[in-house]
């Protein structure tokens, strides 16, 4: 029955959805159509701060199709929440402009988005603040920063390390806010029946959405199904919950019919997330040699007045280098903007751009080679825990890398390459990103027909998860990738993990191995033998989670560009990105160079082209679309490759592998910036590196 | 979206007919820009009236070499016909780096002239802006005008005309043939566009339902070693930070005649008469191209986020006269 | 056609799509695009809305063999072409090879940009068949004739489709072997 000895794991299977995808079936959220359905269209507020006095919905209720108008003066009412995001429609307080004042329900989306821009409005506006400044006398220092992590840190005394320090650098650098933008906008179809509410959403966590949307009606978590399977990317931007998922079920449960609300692009911008911008100081203090005795890294970053949202922006520099003496920290101010969230790699997507820059700063400073400067400084423990790496290979990805980029004999002297009308220059950053792994649940079953079902409410964004759990079942039932049905996306599945925080293949795939292993050996017990009803297992990994042992768990890689910059328009473009990254065991080389490559190109993106404009005047963020908002084409993307270095980590989870869908767009942004000053001799601190900051 | 009668017309007389009866008619072509401002609440027409079916989707030879081009052509027939890409490269080249394959297989020649600026506020109606609601104000002249005009602009409006297209007619001074109410007439490129003033709300100086039915190219015989320039943010499928357009004609190291124009820089696709006037006759140096550029962005009123744009199109300029010798 | 005079209420049509070969009767909105149309009343998902504003690609179908963006088509002015969307590409239910070789090269993550890429492609490859220049082709002026298409003129091509994954050298790779 079973092929034994065959290991999937680690080969290139096809994605198992491909087909699906290419042919138009697979079905996301805003697709599903229940019987009786009608269109939501919300209303967002136009002012940045302030009160709505009166809402005028006489009209629009006369507008041919619309069935309700609903606004804090008519909407049912919501348990309280601990995210003051999601008590929509329950005040009439606006705390930043596009925030859901309202929503129109009608029958045909073009009346209820029609009907929508005629809702009378009148606010009490306030003035408003909206721009984030590192000396805005509202910095506070937070409780602890994303997820749960310590605010500031420091060992010995960095000022006085710094001040004695033969070579040192201190610089500025900036981040500007940035939209996660997946292409699929967020979209939910609400549909309550009897008690019970349904909802079809594209989310990365669907058992963790119905804890939330749960409580809010007053309803035990059972009793709401969130449905999912094919979700348009995410990158951080559906794991929370977002207002528009309960202004879907809240308009539904007010007309009575099933309700499909879609964001649009433009509204994306203001409720559903988006990357702080940040301003961070980076001061290192090294011997001649460019061996580091201090470092400090302190950030400044922006939440709204109703949630608070710390990036976790320094916490890469408590792990990447040795250091005696180092101090890291993080500031917030809380602004009439709307509520930063996740997006792919928060905290060290942007510190590692500063850090990352600052290393390249201090090898011009020292005289010394990037790669090299990084190597000599690379720490045999954690150096703020002193705790032992689980693994960590960084040095053998610079090295790997040099060699497979030709970085052997660069000239470090800057601007002094050309090709044609470019100047061209090369740059080198690491790159790193922390290991979870978070308990879920799964089951195993075996078929009557000799086939096995596993079952497990995880979610795939795109990052292939539903071809890897196959993989893992496959191996574990001992049996082929063929003979696997995995379900997934339904919270009525075995409860799991978020996708997020790079640790859905560590911590599903845990749980998938634990069930089958418990099925293979009931089936053992059983001689083999099947039941007519099949034969179920179910596992739980809380407990194995919480007793894995104590190690400083991380990926590494090393990411290395080459640029070209146009000497009469200063337009830069990536002529080449290389990565090479050790991020344990790679179970599908197909689906995992697409996560590299992917994060890599979403780091190219941050280095030249993303940055949402926050308009003081209005206090929105003005360039809210995909014109405006530029993400690669692609004939931006010219040559990425990405490779990894083995590694054989027995202290991470049964399959041995670490997260890999953030890790590729950390360090990026630094390595390309590293490379325009190797090509120009200027040296950009804020991103984007847009030409008007080098045409002359 | 507010609803709204469609009709579509056969001729351009009968199209004209149509729209004129109505107060608030609006010609569809391709609809690349006007179902997006409709759907923005920008505009609001009460009918539309489709013109992309009456007679006009043709490249015809004029007498003398020059081109007429239907108004109803799709912007990707127009760039792909052999006798736009030999006569006139800088056309196909600005057309092809406009936009993306889809809407160049959309987008017509009538509505490519006739497309409205994309700066931010101009698109947001919960926004003043004087050109889509006159008198409510300009909040691009002290808010983001990164990408907006440094030449011609006025106190109530500093945008942009988006079209790549355009930049190239103007170069190449192009005869816009019109169907009018009063019947057909015809309009100069430079000269279809307008200044903002203190009227930024008329984009062109067409009339209610005036119907562009043709745009004529001329015989230009040097224009065969002309190009087009654009530089932009992404590489590929989005607007021109600043664009040129030249053709030059040289003889024993002088400019014996020369065609330019800038986009991205003003209201209207601007022709660089003054650094035309300056250059011919004039050794074709670098030195020279880089004086003629000067002149011309003497006028250059750059606001405060947008004078990096001065030296961008200086240096464009310069190059592309100086690519336009070496391909001698 | 339906005619009318200006009023609040929604004017329609009643209209004989064809769309993969098939006529559908349907009573459309004049408001209504065909992205609209063929996701929310024909129940053809596979194009897709990501962004509503001809920014994205995501909603690119082949009007008369043309890509197109369905997003900004309205539906009352394509009664009277062919309609070809994702859901059409395969034939007899054997994959287009342009489907197949997305599978193989991996050019797709999420697949929401898929589908678009994929009729994209199949329109651009037509286009270059007919010998239609672009952006990064070097000399225009040329007869070119059917194009050979590399890697630069596939990319610039295939730009007016984005991919937030970076699924880009996946797709290059993919419609580069179909294309030679």
């Amino acid at each position: 029955m079973t092929t034994t000895g065959t290991r999937y794991v680690g080969t290139a299977l096809d994605r198992v959805d491909a087909l699906q995808k290419v042919t138009g079936r697979a079905r996301y959220a805003y697709e599903n159509n229940p019987r009786d359905l009608v269109y939501a269209y919300p209303v967002q507020s136009t002012i940045a701060r302030g009160e709505i006095i009166h809402v005028g919905v006489d009209g629009v209720l006369k507008q041919p199709g619309v069935i309700a108008a609903i606004w804090h003066g008519n909407a049912p009412r919501l348990a309280p929440s601990d995210d003051a995001e999601l008590a929509v429609l329950q005040s009439r307080r606006v705390a930043y402009r596009g925030q859901y004042i309202a929503v129109v329900v009608a029958e045909t989306y073009e009346d209820a988005r029609e009907a929508a821009g005629l809702l009378q409005i009148e606010y009490a506006a306030e003035e408003h603040d909206v721009e984030l400044l590192a000396g805005h006398p509202r910095m506070y220092r937070p409780e602890h920063v994303n997820p749960n992590l310590p605010t500031d840190l420091q060992q010995g005394d960095p000022d006085a390390a710094l001040a004695a320090a033969p070579v040192t650098v201190d610089a500025t650098y900036s981040t500007p806010a940035e939209h996660n933008n997946p292409m699929e906008p967020h979209a939910t179809v609400a549909v309550w029946d009897g008690d019970g509410l349904t909802l079809y959403d594209s989310t990365q966590g669907a058992s963790a959405l119905r804890m939330v949307v749960a409580p809010l009606f007053g309803m035990p978590p059972a009793q709401v199904r969130v449905i999912s399977p094919y979700v348009g990317g995410g990158f951080g931007a559906k794991g929370r919950a977002h207002p528009h998922v309960v202004l879907a079920a809240l308009a539904a449960k007010q007309v009575g019919r099933p309700v499909k609300l879609a964001v649009t692009r433009r509204q994306m911008f203001a409720v559903t997330g988006y990357r702080t911008p940040t301003i961070q100081r980076v001061r290192l203090g090294a011997e001649a040699d460019g061996r580091l005795v201090a470092i400090t890294h302190d950030a400044y970053e922006q939440s709204s007045t109703l949630s608070e949202f710390a990036e976790q922006s320094t916490v890469a520099t408590r792990i990447m280098y040795a250091a005696p003496h180092r101090r890291t920290t993080h500031r917030l101010v809380r602004l009439d903007v709307p509520t930063p969230s996740w997006m792919r790699a928060p905290g060290e997507a942007p510190g590692m751009f500063a850090l990352e820059s600052a290393m390249d700063e201090l090898a011009s400073a020292c005289g010394v080679d990037p790669v090299e400067l990084r190597i000599r400084n690379d720490p045999a423990v954690d150096p703020e825990t002193g705790m032992p790496f689980s693994s960590r290979n960084l040095v053998a990805c610079l090295r790997e890398g040099a060699l497979r980029f030709g970085w052997s004999g660069r000239d470090p002297e800057p601007g002094i390459r050309r090709r044609g009308r470019m100047l061209v220059g090369t740059g080198v950053a690491a790159s790193t990103y922390p290991v979870y792994r978070a308990a879920s649940m799964a089951s195993a079953r075996a078929e009557p027909d000799g086939g096995y079902t596993v079952r497990i409410a995880a979610a795939d964004i795109g990052t292939g998860a539903r071809t890897i759990l196959t993989q893992i079942a496959a191996d574990a039932l001992r049996t082929s990738p063929g003979m696997v049905e995995v379900e997934i996306g339904d919270s009525e599945l075995p409860r799991a993990s978020l996708a997020g925080g790079s640790m859905g293949s560590a911590s599903w795939g845990t749980a998938v191995v634990r069930a089958c292993e418990m099925l293979v050996e009931e089936l053992e017990r059983r001689g083999g033998v099947v039941p007519p009803t099949g034969l179920e297992s179910i596992a739980d990994t809380k407990q194995e989670i919480r007793d894995q042992a104590k190690f400083a768990r991380h990926a590494f890689g090393a990411q290395f560009a080459e640029v070209g910059v146009d000497v009469d328009s200063g337009e830069t473009r990536v002529l080449r990105l290389l990565g090479v990254f050790a991020a344990g065991r790679i179970l599908n080389p197909k689906t995992a160079r697409s996560q590299f490559v992917g994060g890599m190109t979403m780091g190219l993106s941050m280095a030249l082209l993303e940055e949402s404009i926050m308009d003081r005047e209005f206090g929105d963020y003005l360039n809210h679309d995909l014109a405006q908002y530029h993400i690669p084409a692609n004939a931006d993307i010219r040559d990425i490759q990405a490779y990894w270095v083995d590694e054989d980590d027995p202290h991470l989870n049964p399959m041995g592998s670490k997260g890999i869908g953030e890790i590729g767009i950390v360090g990026t942004a630094a390595a390309i910036a590293n490379a325009v000053h190797h090509a120009t001799g200027v040296r950009i601190r804020d991103l984007p590196i847009r030409l008007d900051k080098l045409v002359r | 979206m507010r609803p709204f009668s469609y009709e579509r017309a056969s001729t351009p007389r009968a199209a004209v007919d149509s729209a004129v009866a109505v107060a608030d008619a609006m010609y569809l072509g391709g609809g690349t820009n006007l179902v997006d401002l409709m759907r923005l609440g920008v505009v609001s027409p009460g009918t539309l009236v489709d013109v992309t079916r009456v007679a006009g989707d043709t490249v015809e030879e004029t007498p003398g070499g020059g081109l007429r081009v239907g108004a109803a052509v799709r912007n990707g027939d127009l760039a792909a016909h052999p006798l736009v890409r030999r006569r006139y490269p800088m056309l196909a080249q600005a057309v092809l780096s406009g936009a993306s394959g889809q809407i160049r297989n959309m987008a017509t020649v009538g509505g490519n002239l006739l497309q409205r600026t994309r700066c931010s506020y101009f698109q947001d109606v919960t926004k003043p802006c004087n050109k889509r609601s006159p008198g409510s104000g300009c909040p691009a002249r002290t808010g983001d005008h990164r990408n907006l005009a440094i030449l011609g602009h006025s106190d109530s409006c500093v945008a942009t005309h988006p079209s790549d297209m355009a930049v190239a007619l103007a170069a190449l001074g192009t005869v816009v043939h019109v169907e009018g109410r009063e019947g057909p007439k015809s309009v100069p490129m430079p000269g279809l566009h307008r200044l903002p003033g203190d009227r930024p709300d008329r984009d062109t100086v067409l009339e209610p339902g005036d119907l562009i039915t043709a745009v004529e190219l001329p015989a230009l015989p040097f224009a065969a070693r002309s190009r087009y320039r654009k530089v932009r943010d992404r590489a590929s499928f989005s607007f021109a930070v600043v664009s040129v357009a030249a053709a030059l004609e040289v003889s024993d190291g002088v400019v014996r005649d020369c065609r330019i124009a800038l986009g991205a820089v003003a209201h209207v696709p601007w022709r660089a008469e003054a650094a035309e006037a300056a250059l011919r006759g004039a050794p074709a140096t670098e030195a020279e191209f880089a004086r003629a550029a000067d002149i011309e962005l003497a006028r250059a009123r750059p606001l405060p986020l947008n004078g990096f744009k001065v030296p961008l199109a200086r240096n464009v300029l310069i190059r592309v006269l100086a690519d336009l010798v070496e391909m001698r | 056609m339906t005619q009318g005079d200006a009023a609040p209420a929604r004017i329609t049509a009643d209209l004989r799509l064809s769309v993969n070969g098939r006529r559908h009767p349907v009573t459309v909105d004049n408001r209504e695009t065909l992205l609209d149309t063929l996701r929310e009343r024909l129940d053809l998902t596979g194009s897709k809305k990501g962004c509503d504003h001809g920014q994205c690609g995501a909603c690119t179908v082949l009007v008369d063999g043309r890509r197109v963006k369905s997003c900004l088509t309205l539906t009352v002015t394509v009664d009277d072409r062919d309609i070809t969307t994702v859901e059409g590409l395969a034939k007899d239910g054997i994959p287009h090879p342009l489907q197949e070789a997305f599978i193989e090269y991996d050019a797709l993550q999420c697949g929401y940009c898929t589908p678009g890429q994929l009729c994209s492609a199949v329109g651009m490859l037509a286009e270059a068949a007919d010998g239609w220049p672009s952006a990064v082709t070097p000399d225009i002026g040329a007869e070119l004739g059917p194009m050979k298409l590399d890697d630069d003129e596939i990319r610039e091509r295939m730009s007016g489709n984005l991919c937030r994954c970076g699924a880009y050298p996946g797709i290059v790779a993919a419609i580069g072997e179909v294309a030679r």
